[in-house]
C-alpha cells in the first residue's frame, strides 16, 4: 500500500462517521451538501476608521517602530530623494527590476545593474542597493508586500543586497488591514511580506537587526500631488 | 516515531554548573516573562482577538473533520502548480523520501530552515547516515547544531545558552562547518550575528537543495506559507534549485482567505509583534512554472502523518492538532519556566509538548507516559492559546489513559492501552516527576541539564502535581519555592 493510501485510510477511519454531519467526508464548504463549516467570520475587517492620510501615518509609524527608515515625498520629489538616499548610503551600484520606471533613478549617481534570469546569487551579492516598488502595504501591521511584479522583480533581488529601498504609492497601494490585503493579492504569485528589516533575538533575547536579509530597509511613501 | 530524547543521564560538573544555573534560570525567566508581557500588549491592540481566536479554532476543527478532502485538494493544487506531492505515513518513510530526493539531485549538502517536523522525524540524522550534510540556518538552530546540543524552546531554541557560550561554540566549531568565525570574535550579540551572517551567506549562495517545513498550506490554491524573522527562510526558499518541504498533514487550511486569521494571531502570539519581519508564500513553481528564475525549479511537498492520524482518532485529544506552534503556552507555563525545554524529552516542549508527544508517540516510553503529569493544570496555556486548545482537558484525558488504560489508535490500528502496570496513578505520576524533573536525560546535552533541572525544580506543586514532589528523593529546593512564586505571580489574578 502506498503511503498516500495508508494516510488517507487512517484519516477516514479516524473520522468515522464524524464528518458526515456537515456534508460528510470528502465534502467541503462551498460545495453542494456542505455549509461554510460553521466558521464564524465576525472578526473585524479593519481595526479603526481612518482617513487615507491617517492610514499613511499609521503605516509610517509602524514601519519606523520596526526600524525601517521611512521617507515621504511626492512624484516630483522621488528621483531626487532616491538619488540622495543612495548617495548617503555610498552605493556605487543599484539593482533594478526590469519594470522599474526609469525616471525614478534619473538623478542617481549609482550604476544601474539590471537583474537577469542568469544573474547568480554571487553577482547579486556584489551589488550595494536595490530599489523596487511593491504590490501593496498594510498600515495596521507596518508591512509591505511584494508579489514579483515588473517593478519588484525576482524575490532574490530584494534579499541578497544589504540595502533595500521600497517605494509605496499612497493611498493607491495602501490598505489598512490584513484581511483587506489578502483580498487584493493573487496567491499564485510568489508573495513576500516584509515588516521591517530582518531581525533575531536568538542571543539572550537581545534584538539584533539584520541577519540575512537587507539590514537596512528604507520605505518611501509617495503622496499624490496636493489638490 | 523517532527522536525520543531519552538517553543516559550523566553527572553534573558541579562547580561550573552552579554558576551556569543562575544564568539559565535568569535567561529562561527573562525570556518567558518578556515575551508574555509583550504578547499581552500585542493582543490587546486587537479588539476582536476573541473572535479571531474562535475563527482560528473553527477553521482548524473544520479542516480536521474533512482532512482527507482538504489534503486531496491540496495535492491537486500543488501538482497543478508544478510541485510534486509525497505522502509519508511515518518518520522512516519521510526520511526515505527526502533522502532519495536529495541523492537524486547529485548534491551532498542541504540548507535547512527551522522546522519542527524535520526535527520530529530525525531527518538530519537520516541524511547524515546517507552521507548528506544538513546545515541548519536559523541562528539559534545553528548554535544548537554546532554545539551538539538540542533546542529548548520552540521560538528561541538556544534560550539555555548565554552569549559567552555561543561565542565559544562559534570559535571552536564554525570552522569545521564552513567559513570560520573571525579572529578575536567578541560576545556582543551584534558581532555574533554578523559572524553567523558571513558563515551562512557562503552556504546560501551556493546551496542547490533546501529543506523546509511550513506554517500553513492552503488547500484551495496549493500555497505554502513560512513565517520567519531572520531571512534565512527566504534564502532557503528562493535561492536553491530544489526545495523540499516536510509538513505535518494538520497544517492545511481550506482557503487563502483563512490566512487572514492566522496572519493576525500567529505573530502576535509568537514573537509578540504586529507582524514578523518576513513571511513567504509560494504556490508550486509560480506562474512561470519555474521558468523565470524566481525560486526553485523543482518543489517537493512531503505530507507527514507520523502519529497525527492516531491523534485525530481521539475525539478529545485531536484538538492538539489545531496547534500553530506559536509557543505562547510555553511562556506562561510555570512548569516550563522551572523545568526548561529539554525536560520534556521531545522536540515539542512545554504544555503543547505535554499533550502532543504522548499522542504522536504513544505512552509506551516512560517519558511519554509522564508528560501528561507535567502540569499544574492552572489553565494559563489555554487562556493564551490562539486556537483555544483546552490543554488541561487533554492532559486529564491522557492521565486517565495512562492510569486506567483505555482505547487508543497506534499506527492506524485501534488498540487498548493497559493501565500503568503495577502502579497506582499516583505512583506513575511520581515516576513521571522524577523522570521529567530529575533526569531529562539529554543525549549529549544531558550533563548540564541534569544539574539545571535539579536546581530549578519546585519543591512542591499544587493540586494533582503534588504527586510529583511528595518524595524524599527530591533533594535541593530552588531558591524561590514554587508555591511562593505561584502566589506572587498568579495568586492575585484568579
Ligand atoms: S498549543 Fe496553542 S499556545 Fe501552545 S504553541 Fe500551540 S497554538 Fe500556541
Amino acid at each position: 500500500m502506498s503511503g498516500r493510501d495508508r494516510v488517507l485510510g487512517r484519516i477516514r477511519r479516524a473520522l468515522g462517521e464524524q464528518g458526515a454531519g456537515e456534508g460528510g467526508i470528502g465534502r467541503a464548504p462551498g460545495e453542494p451538501g456542505a455549509g461554510e463549516g460553521g466558521i464564524p467570520r465576525d472578526y473585524l475587517r479593519v481595526h479603526g476608521d481612518r482617513t487615507p492620510a491617517e492610514s499613511a501615518d499609521l503605516l509610517a509609524a509602524n514601519l519606523a517602530e520596526y526600524r525601517a527608515k521611512v521617507h515621504r515625498t511626492d512624484e516630483d520629489g522621488l528621483a531626487p530623494l532616491l538619488a540622495a538616499l543612495l548617495a548617503e548610503r555610498g552605493a556605487r551600484t543599484v539593482l533594478v527590476p526590469p519594470g522599474l520606471p526609469p525616471s525614478w533613478l534619473d538623478a542617481a549617481q549609482a550604476v544601474r545593474v539590471e537583474d537577469r534570469a542568469g544573474s547568480t546569487p554571487y553577482a547579486l551579492d556584489a551589488v550595494d542597493s536595490v530599489v523596487t516598488g511593491c504590490a501593496l502595504a498594510v498600515a495596521e501591521t507596518g508591512t509591505i508586500v511584494l508579489d514579483g511584479g515588473p517593478d519588484q522583480g525576482r524575490r532574490r533581488i530584494t534579499l541578497i543586497p544589504d540595502h533595500h529601498i521600497c517605494v509605496v504609492r499612497v493611498p493607491d497601494q495602501l490598505v489598512d488591514s490584513v484581511p483587506q490585503a489578502l483580498e487584493r493579492l493573487d496567491p499564485t504569485r510568489p508573495l513576500t511580506w516584509i515588516s521591517g528589516p530582518s531581525a533575531t533575538s536568538d542571543i539572550e533575547l537581545d534584538r539584533v537587526e539584520g541577519v540575512h536579509g537587507p539590514r537596512t530597509l528604507e520605505v518611501v511613501l509617495i503622496n499624490p500631488p496636493a489638490q | 516515531m523517532t527522536a525520543t530524547h531519552l538517553g543516559m543521564p550523566a553527572f553534573p560538573a558541579a562547580a561550573r554548573e552552579a554558576v551556569r544555573d543562575d544564568v539559565l534560570r535568569a535567561n529562561l525567566r527573562r525570556a518567558t516573562h518578556t515575551i508574555r508581557d509583550k504578547r499581552a500588549r500585542a493582543v490587546s491592540e486587537l479588539a476582536d482577538w476573541d473572535r479571531l481566536r474562535a475563527a482560528g479554532k473553527a477553521v482548524k476543527d473544520h479542516t480536521l473533520r474533512h482532512l482527507d478532502h482538504y489534503l486531496l485538494r491540496l495535492e491537486a493544487a500543488v501538482t497543478a502548480a508544478g510541485g510534486t506531492v509525497h505522502w509519508a505515513a511515518d518518520a522512516a518513510e519521510a526520511n526515505r523520501i527526502v533522502t532519495a530526493l536529495v541523492l537524486a539531485t547529485g548534491e551532498r549538502e542541504v540548507v535547512k530552515v527551522k522546522s519542527m517536523a524535520t526535527q520530529e522525524i530525525g531527518l538530519n540524522e537520516a541524511l547524515e547516515a546517507a552521507g548528506i550534510a544538513a546545515y541548519e540556518t536559523d541562528l539559534a538552530e545553528l548554535i544548537v547544531q554546532m554545539g551538539h546540543d538540542r533546542p529548548s524552546h520552540i521560538l528561541v531554541p538556544a534560550i539555555h545558552l548565554n552569549r559567552a557560550e555561543i561565542r565559544e561554540v562559534f570559535r571552536t566549531e564554525m570552522g569545521r562547518w564552513g567559513r570560520p568565525a573571525p579572529d578575536g570574535l567578541g560576545d556582543d550579540p551584534r558581532e555574533l550575528a554578523e559572524a553567523a551572517r558571513l558563515h551562512l551567506r557562503e552556504k546560501f549562495l551556493h546551496a542547490k537543495v533546501a529543506v523546509s517545513g511550513a506554517n500553513f498550506m492552503v488547500a484551495e490554491t496549493g500555497t505554502m506559507v513560512v513565517f520567519e524573522s531572520e531571512g534565512n527562510g527566504r534564502m532557503c526558499l528562493t535561492l536553491p534549485e530544489t526545495l523540499i518541504s516536510v509538513v505535518g498533514i494538520e497544517k492545511v487550511v481550506p482557503t487563502f482567505r483563512d490566512l487572514e486569521i492566522f496572519l493576525q494571531t500567529l505573530p502576535r502570539s509568537s514573537t509578540a509583534e504586529r507582524m514578523n519581519p518576513y513571511t513567504t508564500m509560494w504556490t508550486g513553481l509560480g506562474p512561470s512554472k519555474g521558468a523565470d528564475g524566481d525560486g526553485p525549479a523543482a518543489f517537493h511537498l512531503v505530507l507527514l502523518d507520523n502519529g497525527r492520524t492516531d491523534t485525530l482518532a481521539d475525539e478529545v485529544g485531536r484538538q492538539a492538532l489545531r496547534c500553530i506552534r506559536c509557543s505562547a503556552c510555553l511562556n506562561v507555563c510555570p512548569v516550563y519556566e522551572r523545568a526548561g525545554g529539554h525536560a520534556y524529552g521531545s522536540v515539542y516542549p512545554g504544555p503543547i509538548g505535554a499533550i502532543l508527544s504522548p499522542q504522536l508517540r504513544g505512552t509506551d516510553e516512560e517519558i511519554d507516559a509522564s508528560l501528561p503529569y507535567a502540569s499544574t493544570l492552572c489553565g494559563a496555556c489555554y487562556e493564551v492559546c490562539p486556537v483555544a486548545i483546552d490543554i488541561p482537558e487533554v492532559l486529564l484525558h491522557l492521565r486517565e489513559r495512562v492510569a486506567q488504560g483505555g482505547p487508543a489508535t497506534r499506527e492506524g490500528i485501534r488498540v487498548r492501552i493497559r493501565p500503568a502496570r503495577g502502579h497506582t496513578a499516583e505512583r506513575a505520576a511520581l515516576r513521571a516527576a522524577r523522570l521529567l524533573l530529575e533526569r531529562p536525560g539529554a543525549l549529549r546535552a544531558g550533563e548540564r541539564l541534569l544539574s539545571r533541572a535539579r536546581r530549578l525544580r519546585p519543591r512542591r506543586l499544587p493540586g494533582p502535581g503534588r504527586a510529583w514532589t511528595d518524595s524524599r528523593e527530591l533533594p535541593r529546593p530552588p531558591r524561590e519555592p514554587f508555591r511562593d512564586w505561584w502566589a506572587r505571580e498568579r495568586g492575585g489574578r484568579a
